[in-house]
């Protein structure tokens, strides 16, 4: 008795009481549940259904989806479209980190605009950005009539429909989700601890290698998964500057529920992705535990 | 550093959202009664059509003169409206436009109104090839809106030598490697591959399918890429010189550029057929049936001919058509027996993840 008026008390003092938390979490939680947990649910439970002669569903229990998304063909895609995703993700931090390095060391009201900068290709939509890119890399194209002009080649060189394209396509439409993460962790850390390294003695690279990198390191993770996940499903990309000769899962499932009309193999490739994305996020989380211990070990 | 966690998590959630389709599966529909107690011009239509795929006027005029309220939806794909149709459980449409080798599903799911063809006299100005299509014969479900086949287009000011076979696409002249593009879906896909090996398009047999799979794997080396939507601009722009394509789809390229030229190869190709349906939970049954009937006016079978530069199976129509057209668009001027020549598509049902597979595979490989 005496407990349970003391807990309500705290509940009260500190708005924890049910109806706040109900108020506070309430809408998020219908959104997760509804925007969230039932599709992905109807998505696992389909995934162990089979699909009618003429598509739709059949209520019939089974693995074959599983199987047949395990074949070697299906496996291939897989991890042909993991490696431009890694390969995307590895060139956007490269491209990515020096640009917010710069934008979040410049005078404070020089960044906002900066980053206005960085966002603005947000405004129009991607499919309309990415046929851009066609016009740019087509035989016709102004790429390759550049390239005729000055001499460089005799004739248009083949530049859609390659995998360089689709990579070029895929880093563009997501540079952004790179440099906002790690410019919010570069600005956040400061100057003060580059100069403190500089004070001890430490070269530019070296407080750079050992300091200001170690300690964005969240960001940087951030960063990655913000391209990386993205990239792994996206399938206009390579629809359109691949030229449909290379396709990446994300095309692949995309053709099971449009073409295919095979929902149940397609909600399999679909569990089958999100899988391998959480185990990639586990992995991550636990390099980043890790390095705080080690951090917290160190100090 | 939780919270970087937890967007992350978000995103992997969004992205398995974007691979959902639509709702649940297909419910039996359920034949809307009643619908003969209101009066016409009390009944309104809402009809699902390609876009770009009405002759302008059409609908105001049968709206004039009936005075039956026509929405026009629109759809982008076969699969897109068969999927909107099994997710609203047939209800929410009167009348579509699919294609005939989708029809199967949409008959076989119980979807679609069988016709009442006293309430179609103009079925009398079809061709009468136009009754006998393997996807429905006798038109009990479906009625034909346009017809036609697919074949070669290409840039007679481009290419040397007037292609004659599907074989170009697998051994093409020096000059045609990396100018040409062929359809990226199925059943068109393995077109190709299917007709230069001697196989019928609708085979089920997965030794077949796999020789046509490894034909195509060979020949895409030599293609540009796979393209079922800007083709016809791509050779118009002088991007692409030869590509595989539909009929109608090569008119529009021919209308910018009268050096483009069509061509059924020698091998045959595929005859496929767009149709009008009635839904069978439509509660506007007449007033669906009014509209069918109305678009095989000869004036509007025209009408769908001159502007959208299809060939429509309506022998009245047709008859009427002006001759300049015809040579302008000589496919227009294709026969119904020489069309009845070509296959015609029928879905593969079960077999249809022997297609896909093979599909998978040439785009991976």
């Amino acid at each position: 008795m005496r407990l349970g008026r003391k807990g309500a008390r705290r509940g009260r003092a500190t708005g924890t009481g049910w109806p706040s938390r109900a108020l506070f979490l309430g809408p998020g939680l219908l959104a997760w549940t509804l925007l969230f947990a039932a599709p992905v649910g109807l998505i696992l439970v389909s995934s162990f259904l089979s699909r009618g002669t003429f598509g739709g569903i059949e209520y019939r229990f089974t693995l074959d989806n599983f199987a047949r998304a395990l074949d070697p063909l299906y496996v291939r895609v897989l991890w042909s479209s993991i490696r431009i995703a890694a390969l995307t993700t590895g060139v956007a931090l490269l491209v990515g980190y020096p640009a917010a390095y710069f934008i979040a060391t410049r005078p404070a009201r020089w960044r906002l605009p900066l980053l206005v900068l960085v966002v603005l290709p947000f405004w129009t939509n991607l499919l309309i950005r990415t046929y851009a890119w066609i016009v740019l890399l087509n035989r016709e194209g102004l790429v390759n009539r550049a390239l005729v002009g000055l001499g460089l080649t005799e004739r248009p060189i083949a530049l859609l429909g390659t995998r360089v394209a689709i990579v070029l396509g895929l880093l563009y439409a997501y540079l952004p989700l790179m440099i906002l993460p790690l410019f919010s962790a570069i600005e956040r850390l400061g100057v003060a601890p580059r100069q403190a390294a500089a004070d001890l003695g430490a070269s530019p690279a070296g407080a750079f290698l050992r300091v200001t990198l170690p300690l964005t390191l969240p960001g940087v993770m951030a960063g990655c998964v913000f391209v990386f996940v993205p990239t792994l499903g996206n399938f206009i990309v390579p629809d359109l500057l691949g030229g449909g000769k290379a396709i990446m899962v994300g095309n692949l499932i995309q053709s099971q529920f449009f073409q295919a009309r095979d929902w149940p193999f397609g909600a399999a490739l679909s569990i089958s992705v999100l899988a391998v994305t959480v185990v990639l996020l586990v992995v991550q989380a636990r390099v980043l535990t890790r390095e705080r211990r080690l951090a917290a070990r160190a100090a | 550093m939780v919270r970087v966690r937890r967007l992350a998590l978000l995103a992997a959630a969004t992205l398995a959202l974007a691979a959902c389709g639509g709702g649940g599966g297909a419910g039996g529909g359920e034949p809307g009664g009643g619908g003969a107690a209101v009066p016409l011009e009390d009944q309104t239509l809402t009809i699902s059509n390609w876009d770009a795929y009405t002759p302008e006027g059409l609908i105001e005029a049968f709206e004039q003169e009936t005075g039956v309220d026509v929405t026009l939806t629109l759809h982008t794909t076969n699969e897109d409206i068969v999927g909107k149709i099994q997710a609203a459980g047939g209800k929410g449409f009167d009348l579509v436009f699919v294609s005939g080798n989708y029809l199967q599903t949409l008959i076989d799911q119980g979807f679609v109104a069988e016709l009442d063809h006293d309430l179609i006299p103009n079925l009398a100005n079809l061709y009468p090839e136009a009754n006998e299509l393997g996807y429905d014969p006798g038109n009990r479900y479906s009625v034909p809106y346009t017809w036609g086949t697919t074949g070669i287009c290409y840039r007679s000011d481009l290419v040397e030598e007037e292609p004659t076979s599907w074989t170009v696409f697998h051994d093409p002249p020096e000059e045609l490697k990396g100018k040409m593009t062929m359809l990226g879906t199925n059943p068109w896909l393995l077109e190709p591959a299917l007709r230069s090996l001697g196989s019928s398009l609708n085979t089920t047999d997965p030794a077949e399918i796999e020789a046509a799979t490894e034909w195509t794997i060979e020949a895409k080396a030599n293609l540009k890429g796979f393209d079922d939507t800007t083709f016809y601009s791509e050779l118009v722009a002088g991007n692409a010189w030869l590509v595989q394509a539909w009929d109608g789809w090569c008119n529009y390229g021919i209308a910018e550029d009268p050096n483009i030229r069509f061509v059924v190869p020698e091998e045959g190709s595929d005859l496929w057929t767009d149709t009008m349906v009635v839904l069978a939970a439509s509660e506007n049954k007449e007033a669906a049936h009014a509209f069918i009937d109305f678009v095989l006016r000869p004036e509007n079978g025209k009408a769908v001919a001159e502007l959208v530069y299809y060939k429509v199976p309506n022998r009245a129509a047709m008859e009427q058509l002006d001759p300049a057209l015809i040579e302008r668009f000589p496919n227009l001027g294709m026969s119904p027996s020489e069309l009845l020549e070509q296959e015609a598509l029928r879905d593969p049902g079960e077999a249809i993840s022997l297609w896909t597979d093979a599909a998978a595979q040439i785009k991976a490989a």
